[in-house]
């Protein structure tokens, strides 16, 4: 069947901010299914608030809505655009979820518009369980396909009386969350209460599902795509490492499945497809989970996603096989058997792939930031990221995904003193982020296989695969002299040169060296979907110890692009983003473009993003091994390290020394950069303030820079990333406290102590210099104060508060720095704007966090830009060609330009702490947030609400406001409080806010902080005690018992804006107690909940923008049309504050 | 790692040779080489009767990760003449498992290697077609083995179904109620065929290669099947003959691989070999009658050539039958995969709808028959 004729436009739905359980894979589909729909001359309308996503760029569509994904916004483009089809099954639980609601209001009927890839009935029957059930056990006998027993319960008195049924453990699983949220394991009463608690909050439906145990079975996953036709395919199978209990983006997983039979496997598969006809998914991908008994093969299943998911992305790079992009065009009427397999380019998609290597993933978490937060992996998905390797066997695969996570303590290692067998087969039962490690030191002191999988429940064949790993590593150390054959084994087994020169007491460096003087080197395989059956047309390669490279030679000049590895907090899609602007741009400019990655998650990991594409660990040894495969294949013009963020920057100095030619900023200038000492010359030079600061290996030093330099000071180890670590310390107490936890600070890893800039406004820039000139890409004005890390603060480009002469101010004084550092490309400076004072905090030569944001607000594309310059293009050269403004900057914005602004996404409501209560989610100087999202309107205050409802959740416009302020804000809240009284909000507030609010003119119900008193929920006794009471002379609230807390208020949906901002000073790294279970409630409840006085004024700002009249909706193409016809008209009347 | 086995060669007979160690038993074997792409099922494969004298590689890195187990086989023993796998698993794991691979291969005598660049292999073979191969792990005398490897029978032109076949007739018989009975002649049947005509109530009389019509017509049969099996079409005279005599009686007819092949010489086709076959349980086949895309498993050397070529088309080819039809085209490469009678009870199919190891999309077929059998259209 081809193409249907009857669909002319689709709009396609994204997955808004990159959250825990819903990160860049969706970007990837997303991209993919744009790129597909277009190149079938369709037109593609996208609405997704994520600004970082590739798929927003707006050569990706014809109509980019870069606007909250709500039912409201997305109706609002519907009504602009009129598509003939709605695509939502390629942008996760958040599209699909807004699609349903879209139908469900009876806007796509309204509108005519046809949901096509999943009906509504379709995902019902697949998300909702107990028509799940009905579909699996109505399926033909012979197959005795079943699911776990279960109960439906929509209230804790129903979870009590399943329990009596099933018997504990239970699992609890509320419906229609994402990525596990408010799901468990229920060992007893007060863990149901707890969780079904939770579960019952957290689904939109209140019904949680409440299952029998089936922890510890083996956990398999099915990857299924099914056209129009009824052609159905299993792209790829799928074996949790870990068993039944962690969340499968939590688990290491393993393609192909490796401990089925065929006769196991073909049952599931024929279940599994039973299952796709009998939900409905017409066309399309959709992943379906089983479980199997190790004991005897019962095999059930476990769930269902209707639509593309996190497996999916990961099934694409695993086998070559585009589910994403094949999804896109069964959507629109294709059939598998017409759609060609783009790897082969002779066969059709329609064929399952079969693998000649072993892929496995691993999970990245982000642990160390929520020191708080209990590591005990659950069926709630924790993890950030992840890594993916493909090798020619199991342990080889497995070494090369622990490396890519480029966390020091993932890879195995057989230094130090293990522990006692007992002591490690006790901690490795519950799984927890480093429990593979604890595996492989039980193994070093003995534990059988027998062992290990009666304490962990891993399957006995893997444990096996780690002992072979374990007598290797045995034998490296062990040998009298390292021979070939044994190099040889430890490396075909995945062995890095570090873990060999760890055994053998050698440098890796120098085992490299031996390594090379022996011709030991990999090879580099093809993924191509078929184990060799076929020729493979696209260079899809990994490296393994094998025989045979099938590294094509080439002609054209080759750059290679250093990806940035596994997502983690700091350093996520904004940087693959980058580097697949850099990949388009260079391959534009002639040259063959290579990318190294070992993200499964991206699209720079797609097979057709570069011209070839090296799924590798990005350690300098596999770096070196691809730069030498490529050198041997033709020319090598250079290495691209500024654009994947710290990752491939970290590697720039040994690969320089190593005589890999770096393009752009050299990694001398890099390091003049990094190094305090250096770059404070740079800045002496250039005559550019900086805080006073210091550092000190001890208390005793530190608190002499404190004292010299005075408090506050922002503390933090030298070398940091994501601002790891820092603090902001307002006394010597809290200096002593953390220099006592900073326990590396060392002569060599001293802690640096800055003054912080009280009440400054901090502004970040992306520039671009060529040695030459300078492009002012854009500058950001943080909308929390100085001390927030720029990553978790709330942004608005241009910025609202300064000046042409301060943006003049900023221009020069990046010039001098990229001038003094001596950039080539991309450099993003931090300044604080304290008095009239421009303080330079600091400068990364490097792409930053902040390049999609700046590039999607100017509507210029930077990081082309920047790859071109790192290549040797000048701005002049850029700007005849029309890749930068001819005129101007993105600091000259001509009035007309929109105002965008960028608020962060917190992942608070992911982590619980042991005993069960939430993180807090106060920011500070260490980020937190693991996404963003964009408003973008011509006032600044719309610009607001929208980031803030595509964040969080709208804005309310009436209702009640909580308020309660640290004695340092309360002056500053007046007037915005007035405000939201003066617009007929009703104002709830602590006492001592209250009091201070009424002595103002402003009329405050006084509410206690108290929790409930039931005694089974988090109970805050670290309040003021004088505010923990409900005073007598107080009003009480209408219809509330007297003395309804503040808590239960929120929790009772009774509130519809929190704001609180920190009592008192960071007493080191234990959250403030103050108000965290205000804050709690609020994250928990989905109400807004500010915590910074600033947030609060641009807040009254949306609202009453908001409450000012319709809030429109307007493509990024439009925006740049308008920005680019008044840059020529306006460009000397430049923009000049409000 | 380096275990304790004793080293051992593969050399092509174009020379390529590679170095690995000892997998099964120890000694020297040679066949023809030929590679499979299947993930799963190695129990299956290496017992099916099809693959005799062939020396299969597997491109799956890891094999015998599940053990052997008494349940999966596909006939009484191991029928490859040499097995090649990258990374045999040390320790099974399933709770059907008996004994380890490789175990069971030196107990059956099968010579094997380990530790091949198996990938390497497979895209030699890919380029430059199937040849003879040798694996030897008493010698490492690549020369010796060389001569040894070019002195070995080609595939082309082997008679191998006397080989395989049984030397007794027996019965399978209907699960339940018996509904219909088949003649099956074993031509290196998998025990999975006969399961499947079971399930459907069918009673299977398996017959020696060797019978005559007179046998087949002594049973009575509601229909007469014809099983894979190993060899070249071209080289069984005999058994065409059979097959044309069941074909003039009018007698139901269903066949299944090798028995497709000589469906197609029954009707006057030729038959021809491929340049590597079709071995693995993903491959993409049309059903040209319904439009519906299978994933099949094959294992096929040789195919049946449609007159003129063009197979994926509406035309019918006349036949000393009447007129005959493509039903099935394999999507990769436009192999015919499956022939029917338009004016006779006979159709066949190149892959394997009984599948193990390999996907169940294709059992309708034996629907077919029974369909066939009982007189619907």
């Amino acid at each position: 069947m081809p193409r249907r004729d009857d669909i002319q436009s689709v709009l396609v739905i994204g997955s808004g901010p990159i959250v825990i359980g819903q990160a860049c894979e969706f970007d990837y589909s997303g991209t993919q299914a744009c790129r597909v729909l277009r190149s079938e001359g369709l037109r593609v309308v996208l609405v997704n608030s994520n600004p970082a996503t590739i798929m927003t760029d707006p050569e990706f569509a014809d109509a980019t809505y870069v606007e909250p994904i709500t039912p409201e916004f997305v109706e609002k483009v519907i009504a602009k655009e009129r598509p003939d089809a709605l695509l939502a099954t390629l942008g996760g639980q958040t599209a699909l979820n807004c699609a349903v609601a879209l139908a469900e209001g009876g806007v796509l009927d309204k509108y005519d518009v046809e949901l096509i890839g999943a009906s509504i009935d379709a995902i019902q029957k697949g998300e909702n369980r107990e028509s799940f059930k009905a579909v699996v056990e109505a399926l033909p006998a012979e197959w005795a396909a079943e699911v776990a027993r279960s109960a439906i319960c929509h209230s804790m008195s129903d979870c009590l009386e399943a329990v009596d049924e099933l018997g504990y453990p239970v699992v609890v699983r509320p419906s229609y969350t994402m990525g596990g949220v408010g799901s468990g394991m229920a060992y007893d009463e007060s863990d149901l209460y707890r969780i079904a608690g939770a579960g019952l909050a957290a689904s939109p439906t209140t019904e949680v599902l409440l299952e029998e145990s089936i922890l510890g079975w083996k956990e398999y996953e099915l990857e299924v795509m099914r056209d129009c036709a009824d052609n159905v395919v299993i792209v790829c199978s799928i074996e949790n490492l870990d068993p039944m209990g962690v969340h499968t983006g939590d688990s290491i997983t393993v393609a192909p499945a490796m401990t089925l039979t065929d006769r196991e496997y073909q049952r599931m598969r024929d279940v599994a497809i039973g299952v796709i006809r009998a939900v409905g998914v017409d066309t399309g991908g959709c992943n379906i989970q089983f479980a199997v008994d190790p004991a005897d093969g019962r095999m059930v299943v476990i769930e269902m996603n209707p639509r593309v998911s996190r497996s999916s992305a990961l099934a694409s790079k695993a086998t070559g096989f585009p589910i994403a992009k094949i999804a896109a065009k069964v959507a629109i009427g294709y059939t598998l058997d017409e759609i060609p397999n783009d790897i082969t380019a002779e066969t059709p998609a329609s064929f399952e792939p079969t693998l000649d290597y072993v892929v496995v993933k691993v999970p990245r978490f982000a642990f160390e930031k929520f020191p708080a937060a209990d590591p005990k992996l659950t069926t709630h998905m924790k993890s950030v990221g992840e890594a993916m390797a493909i090798g020619r066997n199991f342990t080889e695969a497995l070494n090369k995904a622990l490396r890519s996570l480029e966390s020091p303590d993932a890879p195995f290692g057989w230094r130090g003193d293990p522990g006692t067998l007992d002591d490690l087969l006790e901690r490795i039962r519950i799984p927890h982020d480093g429990r593979l490690r604890l595996v492989m030191d039980a193994m070093r002191v003995g534990a059988t296989v027998e062992q290990l999988h009666e304490a962990t429940g891993i399957d006995p064949w893997f444990l096996d695969q780690l002992a072979l790993i374990n007598e290797l590593a045995g034998a490296v150390r062990a040998a009298p002299a390292l021979t070939p054959e044994l190099l040889r084994a430890a490396k075909r087994h995945g062995l890095s040169d570090a873990q060999v020169g760890q055994l053998r007491e050698l440098r890796p460096d120098v085992v490299r060296g031996v390594r090379h003087a022996l011709g030991i080197r990999p090879v580099y395989k093809t993924v191509d979907t078929c184990a060799a059956e076929f020729a493979a047309r696209t260079p899809y390669h990994y490296s393994s110890y094998d025989e045979e490279t099938e590294v094509p030679p080439r002609s054209r000049p080759a750059v290679l692009i250093l990806g940035s590895g596994p997502n983690r907090i700091g350093q996520g899609i904004e940087f693959d983003y980058s580097c697949v602007h850099a990949s388009l741009a260079l391959g534009d400019a002639g040259y063959e473009t290579v990318m190294v990655n070992c993200n499964p998650e991206t699209v720079s990991t797609d097979y057709d993003t570069s011209d070839r594409l090296y799924f590798e660990p990005l350690t300098l040894e596999d770096v070196l091994e691809v730069v030498h495969a490529e050198q041997q294949a033709g020319p090598v013009a250079g290495v691209v390290v500024q654009l994947g963020g710290q990752t491939p920057l970290g590697l720039a100095q040994s690969l320089a020394d190593e005589g890999v030619p770096i393009v752009g900023t050299t990694p001398r200038a890099i390091h003049l950069a990094e190094d305090r000492g250096s770059f404070g010359e740079v800045l002496a030079e250039a005559g550019l303030p900086a805080p006073k600061h210091g550092t000190a290996t001890s208390f005793e030093g530190a608190k002499r820079v404190a004292d010299s330099v005075g408090y506050p000071v922002l503390v933090r180890p030298s070398y940091v990333l994501g601002g790891r670590g820092m603090e902001i310390v307002y006394d010597d107490e809290a200096l002593a406290s953390y220099i006592g936890r900073a326990t590396q600070v060392s002569p060599e890893h001293p802690v640096l102590v800055d003054r912080f800039l009280d009440d400054a406004v901090e502004i970040d820039v992306d520039a671009l210099f060529d040695g030459e000139q300078l492009y002012l890409g854009g500058v950001m004005e943080h909308i929390e104060e100085a001390g927030i890390h720029s990553g978790d603060s709330a942004c608005a480009l241009p910025p609202m508060t300064l000046g042409r002469e301060e943006i003049d101010r900023i221009r020069t004084s990046t010039e001098a720095i990229a001038r003094g550092v001596g950039v080539r490309g991309l450099l993003n400076v931090q300044y604080a704007l304290s008095g009239d004072v421009l303080y330079v905090l600091e400068a990364n030569p490097r792409a930053s966090r902040t390049v999609p944001f700046v590039s999607k607000a100017t509507a210029v594309p930077l990081a082309k830009a920047a790859a071109r310059v790192m290549l040797g293009t000048s701005i002049a050269q850029l700007r005849r060609e029309g890749l930068l403004p001819d005129q101007g900057d993105g600091g000259s914005l001509p009035p007309s330009a929109p105002i965008a602004v960028k608020e962060a996404v917190m992942p608070f409501n992911r982590f619980r702490t042991v005993d069960g209560r939430s993180v807090d989610t106060v920011l500070g100087p260490e980020m937190r947030s693991t996404g963003e999202v964009m408003g973008i309107d011509a006032g600044f205050g719309t610009a607001f609400a929208k980031a803030q409802a595509g964040a969080f959740g709208p804005l309310p416009t009436t209702g009640r406001v909580f308020v309660s302020m640290a004695n340092r804000d309360k002056r500053h809240m007046i007037f915005p409080v007035k405000r939201l009284a003066d617009l007929g909000f009703e104002i709830l507030a602590t006492s001592g806010t209250a009091a201070v609010l009424r002595r103002n003119g402003v009329a405050a119900t006084v509410v206690p902080k108290l929790s409930e008193r039931a005694g089974r929920g988090p109970v805050d006794d670290s309040t003021e005690s004088h505010e923990l009471l409900p005073a007598a002379d107080e009003p009480d609230l209408e219809g509330q018992p007297r003395g309804s807390s503040i808590v239960a208020l929120i929790r009772g949906g009774e509130v519809g804006l929190v704001v609180n901002t920190p009592h008192g000073t960071t007493a080191g790294g234990s959250p403030r107690l103050d108000g965290y279970a205000i804050r709690s409630a609020a994250v928990a409840r989905n109400v807004p909940c500010i915590t910074t006085v600033q947030g609060l004024a641009a807040a009254v700002q949306g609202i009453e923008a908001l409450l000012a009249g319709e809030v429109g909706v307007r493509s990024l193409q439009d925006w740049a049309t308008s920005v680019r016809g008044n840059r020529a008209v306006d460009a000397v009347d430049a923009w000049t504050g409000p | 790692m380096s275990g304790g086995n004793p080293a051992a060669v593969l050399v092509l007979e174009d020379g390529r040779a590679f170095h690995g160690e000892a997998f099964g038993a120890i000694g020297q074997t040679v066949g023809e080489a030929v590679f499979s792409t299947g993930m799963t099922g190695y129990q299956e494969t290496l017992t099916d009767p099809s693959y005799r004298r062939q020396v299969v590689v597997m491109t799956a890195p890891h094999i015998g990760n599940t053990g052997v187990n008494d349940e999966d086989a596909e006939s009484e023993r191991i029928w490859v003449a040499g097995y090649v796998v990258r990374d045999p698993s040390p320790r099974p794991s399933s709770w059907r498992s008996r004994r380890t691979l490789g175990d069971e291969l030196r107990d059956q005598q099968v010579v094997g290697i380990s530790g091949v660049d198996t990938r390497a292999l497979t895209r030699h073979l890919r380029d430059r077609g199937a040849m003879r191969i040798g694996i030897s792990s008493v010698s490492t005398d690549v020369d010796a083995l060389l001569a040894a490897v070019r002195a070995a029978p080609a595939m082309s032109g082997a008679a191998l179904a006397g080989e395989v076949t049984t030397g007794e007739r027996y019965v399978v018989p209907a699960h339940g109620p018996r509904r219909l009975t088949v003649a099956a002649l074993d031509l290196g049947i998998k025990t999975m065929t006969p399961y499947r005509l079971a399930e459907r109530g069918v009673e299977t009389h398996v017959l020696p290669a060797t019978s005559s019509i007179a046998d087949i017509e002594e049973l009575g049969a509601d229909g007469v099947f014809f099983s894979n099996g190993p060899g070249d079409p071209s080289a069984n005279p005999h058994v065409v003959g059979l097959l044309r005599d069941v074909l003039e009686r009018r007698l139901p007819f269903f066949g299944i691989c090798f028995g497709n092949q000589l469906f197609g010489r029954a009707l006057g086709f030729e038959t021809y070999k491929l340049k590597y076959g079709h071995r693995g349980i993903n491959q993409p086949v049309v059903d040209l009658t319904t439009g519906r895309v299978e994933v099949t498993a094959h294992n096929h050397g040789f195919a049946v050539a449609w007159p003129g070529g063009g197979a994926s088309t509406d035309a019918t080819a006349d036949t000393d039958f009447g007129r005959a039809r493509v039903t099935h085209v394999c999507l990769n490469d436009d192999v015919v995969e499956g022939l029917a009678l338009l004016d006779a009870p006979a159709f066949s199919v190149q892959y394997h709808p009984e599948a193990a190891a390999g996907p169940h999309d294709s059992a309708y077929l034996f629907d077919r028959f029974t369909d066939l059998m009982e007189g619907r259209p």
